[in-house]
């Protein structure tokens, strides 16, 4: 659409800005602020520079958990992108089930994080859940509380059921947008279920398949509350990721320097990823 | 051979629909359980439906009044997160102006910045202006994210109006705000209700904010949830009646918006 | 304010990124930037190239402070440089 310039929309904007500043500047500010000292209290707080910067580089649990982060992120993305695709492809087209099947597919996104914790703790468990119980029959050897293995499938498995349905809205949507002429026109053609996949479908969903990888790659990179509950980030840390470290340093041990480095680090990666898919999809706008 | 495949879709959305709807039927079975039954072997339902663990729950005003909290707190940015957003969704979508890519990409950093890292600032910070455990203080904490998803929603939902509509009600003598007010959002209506639920569902969800914010007067319900633990181990039955009632506020919001929700999902943005 | 735990070289660096913010506000309105092709491999306009400029410092100091025990007056002087370097010819 064609914009009119005018400076005067700023005015427009001014309450957004000063609300978002007053909660992300000046706590920004103050976690550079906190990063560059060793704090004990308000009043003894010692200038240290660039110190926490270089112990938390070096820290072996920022490594871990950060790769733990990618490896989980991309897993995430790997699995749920592809199923979300299906499952928007599946999904009814018109009539009473079309609203039903939505609805049915969008509550796990409604349930609070924590709970979808609890959901799969009781869920996985050997002796109490439907899942764990089911496995332990087959004559599997499934703990998520005491194997590595099991705890990072049973997370991984809580985040597929909790987050592919946001894939699966964001393509059915997509799918909603395509004329039926196109489709009309396909079988004319003969096109092949494949083909019409290829040059109808995919090309469409390609504008909500970068919104869906944005928000999946950037929310499980965040994730903290669900394995928090389900595991704790164990057994041992195999399932800390980085927000839980994070809080640890924080809250738990109250480590308000090296706390505040590790903050600036992570957002540091945060920022760069996110304009990295804000100017992909920028160009993708433009190539309209 | 279409009815075959027909059939199979049909086949592949239920599995995918069991799929969800099994772990929070397992959720539901269990609050109606009491703890000896549950501890006590798997049954795939109740074979002494209880309503006891509800009972606790209502009962007992550290248990509700977490709901009453929940609700309070989201209520309230539902509100601020509309009125803020809506005036910079419609700059956003009608004007060119200085700066206004930058801006938009600041507003979705905090879209996408992990609270974990807003956590330490944001405790002092609502500590030294007062704030520290009140309702207001966990809502302007949810903006955070919430006002940039909204602002990022009604964009794309105002971008679809005709631009021709703002400029014949302007030449119709009709001022900016009455514009605005009478005829402009009652015709984003869909998203204006797509939006209210985001920022309902992502404010309820959310804990670690919630959590840190709050101890006594404010404390919402997840964090009131982890009370179940105590010295004789987890209190299933309570906790899971205590997930069950999370899980019914998101059911009834949905169902107003289920005709618009999916667009909403994609950000308005088909 | 003193939760905030202001200390000297933070204050001097938010203020060298306020003024620098400032004065590219004032240049904008001044001689408003068209969006183009530099060395860089997208089109950019004048605050896309600050931007970039700025976050690779900031990655720049992180690797020097990760992988080296130079001063950081080091990567800094680099930064100045490369800042100026990606703001006219990026």
């Amino acid at each position: 659409m064609r914009k009119v310039e005018n400076n005067k929309a700023w005015l427009l904007v001014l309450p957004v800005f000063l609300l978002v500043a007053f909660s992300a500047i000046v706590p920004l500010m103050t976690v550079v602020n906190y990063s560059v000292q060793d704090i004990f209290d308000q009043n003894n707080a010692y200038f240290v520079g660039s110190e926490w910067y270089r112990e938390i580089l070096r820290d072996p649990r920022l490594h871990e958990s950060l790769l733990r982060q990618f490896m989980f992120s991309f897993a995430v993305l790997a699995i749920e992108i592809p199923l979300g695709i299906g499952i928007a492809l599946m999904m009814p087209t018109k009539g009473k089930m079309a609203s039903v099947c939505l609805i049915l597919v969008a509550i796990p996104l409604l349930i609070p994080w924590n709970v979808v914790g609890t959901i799969w703790q009781i869920f996985g468990r050997a002796d109490i859940g439907l899942f764990g119980w089911s496995l332990t029959s087959l004559g599997m050897d499934y703990n998520y509380a005491s194997n590595p293995i099991d705890a990072w499938a049973t997370v991984l498995l809580m985040d597929v059921w909790h987050w592919t349905p946001l894939v699966a809205l964001l393509c059915y949507s997509g799918l909603r947008a395509i004329p039926e002429a196109f489709y009309q026109a396909a079988r004319i053609d003969r096109a092949s279920k494949w083909a019409i996949f290829r040059h109808i479908q995919l090309p469409k969903l390609k504008n909500v398949l970068v919104i869906g990888v944005l928000l999946r790659f950037m929310d499980s990179f965040m994730i903290y509350t669900e394995p928090f509950v389900l595991t704790g980030g164990g057994p041992g840390n195999s399932t800390t990721f980085l927000s839980q470290t994070l809080t640890q340093m924080a809250i738990g041990q109250f480590d308000l320097g090296p706390a505040a480095a590790f903050s600036l680090i992570y957002f540091l990666i945060v920022l760069l990823v996110s304009w990295l898919f804000f100017t992909t999809i920028n160009h993708m706008d433009k190539d309209k | 051979m279409a009815i075959q495949k027909s059939r199979n879709k049909n086949i592949g959305i239920t599995l995918y629909i069991l799929f969800i709807l099994v772990p929070i039927y397992w959720l539901l079975n269990m609050s109606f359980k009491s703890n000896e039954e549950i501890l006590g072997g798997l049954s795939f339902w109740p074979t002494e439906f209880t309503l006891e663990n509800y009972a606790v729950i209502f009962t007992d005003p550290t248990w509700y009044m977490g709901y009453f909290n929940s609700i309070l707190y989201v209520g309230m940015n539902v509100i601020i997160t509309l009125a803020v957003a809506l005036p910079a969704a419609y700059a956003f979508s009608r004007y060119k102006f200085l700066g206004d890519k930058q801006m938009f990409f600041w507003l979705l950093t905090n879209r996408m910045a992990p609270p974990a890292v807003f956590l330490l600032p944001f405790f002092q910070l609502y500590s030294s202006v007062g704030l520290f455990d009140t309702h207001i203080a966990v809502a302007l904490a949810h903006c955070l994210f919430n006002v940039p998803l909204a602002v990022w929603i009604l964009e794309g939902f105002m971008s679809g109006v005709p631009r021709e509509i703002d400029e014949t009600a302007y030449i119709d003598g009709y001022s900016f705000p009455r514009f605005f007010g009478r005829i402009f959002l009652p015709m984003i209506r869909s998203g204006i209700g797509v939006t209210a639920f985001f920022a309902f569902m992502f404010s309820w969800v959310e804990l670690l904010l919630a959590r840190t914010l709050t101890s006594v007067e404010a404390k919402p319900i997840a964090a009131i949830m982890t009370r179940t633990v105590g010295a004789a181990g987890i209190d299933w039955g309570v906790l899971a009646a205590a997930g069950v009632l999370t899980i019914i506020p998101g059911l009834l919001v949905i169902w107003f918006v289920r005709n618009h929700v999916a667009k909403g999902f994609a950000l308005g943005r088909v | 304010m003193s939760w905030m735990a202001w200390t000297q070289t933070t204050a001097i660096f938010f203020s060298v990124i306020a003024c620098i913010l400032i004065a590219m506000t004032i240049f904008e309105i001044k001689v408003p930037s068209t969006e183009r092709r530099g060395f860089l491999p997208i089109e950019t306009s004048r605050g896309d190239r600050l931007f970039i400029g700025l976050l690779s410092s900031a990655y720049l100091h992180l690797v020097f402070l990760g992988f080296t025990e130079i001063a950081l007056w080091v990567p800094l002087a680099i930064s100045v440089v490369w800042v100026g370097i990606v703001l006219r010819w990026g």
